[in-house]
């Protein structure tokens, strides 16, 4: 993974002395509050219910053992003892105080992390596919490139004051699993004979508005893409709206415009661009960065492992783990491993600082020091063999974190909702208790199959409703919280914004409701093959909609 | 606040006249950019120095004609987080090779300075923050990332040797 060198450390120090003297003048009444906000914002502090929260970037969600050891001490010496896991492949602390966050940000940058520009009107962390680097299906590791985005975009001096926030999100895999349509500007790397470049989406999100990002140019080369990264961003920053919060992020300029106009607008900045306006980064600079990256040297194990399927064979809980929680290496002899943050009842994406010592040791043991945060809010060890699996398996459910529910209803993207944040009209994490009550039993889950449950407690989106091949949005009438279900939605490659199906469900009517959608599908499904959301498709909503509103 | 440029603080001879008000001779003004348009063909004739004020939502490009004959361009910045001045900045300066005096005026605060440096700017007219508070703001970072207009270079290039 990449390392700071000694730049990157300068830059990430001065940060933090900057950010200390920001609050010392905000304390002192200098800064009022107006103004400090954004400032506090751009380095991740937000106000919440109770407390303070701190955000802090986990860069296209790749973290070193030692890193997510220091994220288990600040958890457990300055938060209540966890830390929360974002669909931005980011970590939350939200029980922080104000004075202890310039101390925190000192002890993030002792391990190479920051909190710089994890929220405010500005770039955020650039996300990817948490399988990078060890996928089967992807043309290249594009982390390289999302190293390479992460620095151009911190502290650039044209786009720290946007309309509105803005997130890039990469991948080079066919399979998107990094929700590229759903992102203010989403990159796919493609390979034209010998060249590497970005097929350009531009302008989806999630939100009150959700919309499916259009296809703005369909390979801009490797090296010209920060000169078309400006110019999308210099197009956007003069012309998005800043008249009004709701309509200002860019994918509003790209539906008022016309995606034809803003491509033409985009196209004429790009081809404006003077040669010494060019960013023109040295190949030795491109290389340099690709050079910490490079795959690890996996020592060779046998395609099948007799360790691996002699225990498949002895324990039943282990092989209901891998049967769900393993997905393709590229290596033989070698998998990808999710640790599920999603145990039944439990809150999603939250980890104890045990639970991430435990997940430090086993990357440093087993995994090549390498550990992943995914947009569903769970952990990967991106490299492990077959062979040590059983290991692996013993440690994680020692640790409590052995869920066997990857891609399950049970996985579900749940955002803090209304028991933490400021903005949600109703609560998002005791309706998905709820529902994960109603289909705890694993043989159920595995019955039903692959299927994306995703439950926001505000239309801000930031539990990815829309994108959930079943949505909940927590809504507020006259005081009392109601639950709208839309179907339909996707975040992979055929993203695809879900259908609301119609009047809001009272929070206890919502897990029988969904029992009622799912044993319909399961009763209408072509064969057991067929998921939930390819049924849904060849058979329309109404047959889901209706068991919805049936009554018992 | 006084006007701060080139590290000290600066007399300042420019005065602002908002559309309609007299332009006396012999004197230093910054109008509109739609009267500065307007009047261009006359001012020429006259023994008055005429700098231009651009609004967050005025198009640079209609300025590039007069450029090498400004010695003021002030961009406003009406809320300090509307960062529109920015791309301005960077256009006039790296694009349109503007080298007159480019102020930054309106909600000016220390905390923008980096930045405004960074994208072309060189005098700050602020709120509240004096001499020795914008010269720290300059220097609070060492290292920067990305080309600018400030003249400061980036770290890819100091990798490696230049």
């Amino acid at each position: 993974m990449y390392r700071y060198d000694e730049f990157d450390e300068q830059i990430v120090r001065e940060r933090v002395a900057q950010f200390g003297g920001q609050v010392a003048r905000r304390l002192s009444g200098e800064l009022l509050e107006d103004e400090f906000k954004p400032l506090r914002l751009q380095n991740g502090v937000y106000l919440q219910m109770h407390s303070y929260m701190l955000r802090i970037a986990i860069p296209y969600g790749q973290l070193s053992p030692r890193q997510m050891r220091q994220l288990a001490r600040i958890a457990r010496d300055f938060d209540k003892g966890y830390g929360h896991f974002t669909t931005r492949q980011n970590i939350q602390f939200h029980w922080i105080a104000l004075k202890d966050v310039p101390e925190v940000l000192g002890l993030l940058a002792d391990v190479e992390m920051h909190a710089i520009q994890t929220s405010g009107n500005c770039i955020r962390n650039t996300t990817s596919d948490h399988f990078a680097g060890a996928a089967q299906d992807e043309i290249k590791d594009p982390r390289p490139w999302c190293e390479i985005i992460r620095q151009w975009s911190t502290f650039h001096p044209e786009f720290a004051f946007l309309p509105r926030k803005f997130k890039i999100a990469v991948t080079a895999a066919e399979t998107d699993r990094a929700a590229i349509r759903v992102h203010d500007i989403g990159l796919h790397m493609r390979q034209r004979g010998d060249a590497v470049g970005f097929e350009v989406h531009v302008g989806g999100g999630q939100g009150r508005t959700p919309v499916i990002a259009s296809l703005v140019n369909q390979f801009v080369p490797e090296d010209r893409l920060l000169d078309y990264l400006e110019a999308i961003m210099r197009v956007y920053n003069l012309h998005g709206r800043r008249d009004n919060k709701y309509k200002a992020r860019i994918k509003i300029l790209v539906t008022e415009l016309g995606e034809e106009e803003f491509t033409r607008q985009v196209e004429a900045e790009f081809a404006s661009q003077k040669p010494h306006e060019k960013i023109d980064l040295p190949r030795e600079e491109i290389d340099r960065i690709h050079a910490y990256f490079a795959r690890p040297d996996f020592p060779a194990r046998p395609e099948v492992s007799d360790a691996f399927e002699a225990a498949r064979a002895s324990d039943a809980g282990f092989a209901r783990w891998v049967k769900n929680n393993l997905h393709p290496h590229v290596t033989p002899g070698y998998t990808s491993v999710t640790i599920s943050l999603k145990p039944v009842g439990g809150t999603t994406g939250d980890a104890m600082a045990a639970q991430m010592e435990t997940v430090a040791d086993l990357a440093e043991t087993y995994g090549f020091g390498d550990v992943r945060v995914t947009h569903t809010q769970n952990l990967i060890l991106p490299h492990v063999a077959l062979d040590d699996l059983p290991a692996i398996f013993a440690d994680l459910v020692a640790a409590g974190i052995a869920t066997p529910n990857e891609g399950l209803i049970t996985d579900m993207i749940v955002c803090p909702g209304l028991d933490f944040c400021t903005l949600a009209n109703a609560r998002s994490i005791p309706v998905g208790q709820a529902v994960q009550q109603v289909f705890a039993d694993p043989d159920y889950q595995e019955d039903i199959g692959r299927l994306h449950l995703n439950i926001s407690g505000c239309i801000n989106a930031c539990g990815h409703h829309h994108i959930g091949h079943i949505g909940i949005l927590g809504v507020d009438k006259k005081g009392e919280e109601f639950y709208q279900i839309s179907f339909g939605g996707r975040a992979d490659e055929k993203a695809a914004i879900g259908d609301i199906t119609g009047p809001g469900l009272k929070s206890e009517e919502v897990p029988g409701a969904l029992k009622r959608v799912i044993d319909t599908y399961r009763s209408l499904r072509s064969s057991k093959d067929e998921i939930f959301i390819d049924t849904l498709t060849r058979l329309g909503h109404d047959p889901f909609k209706e068991a919805l509103y049936a009554t018992d | 606040m006084p006007l701060i440029k080139h590290g000290a603080e600066s007399d300042d001879p420019w005065d602002y006249v908002e559309d309609g008000a007299e332009l006396s001779d012999g004197g230093y003004f910054t109008v509109r950019l739609s009267r500065f348009l307007a009047e261009a063909p006359t001012l020429s004739d006259r023994n008055t120095r005429v700098g231009v004020r651009l609004a967050s939502d005025d198009d640079v490009e209609e300025l590039v004609p007069y450029l090498q004959d400004i010695q003021l361009i002030e961009i406003d910045f009406p809320k300090y987080t509307d960062g529109r001045g920015y791309s301005q900045a960077q256009l006039l300066r790296r694009r349109h090779g503007y080298k007159g005096e480019l102020r930054a005026v309106g909600h000016v605060l220390r905390d923008q300075i980096f930045y405004m440096n960074r994208s072309g700017i060189d005098a700050y007219d602020t709120v509240r923050a004096d001499l020795p508070s914008v010269l720290e703001a300059l220097k609070e970072y060492s290292e920067v990332y990305q080309p600018g207009a400030g003249g400061q270079v980036p770290v890819f290039r100091k990798r490696h040797g230049s």
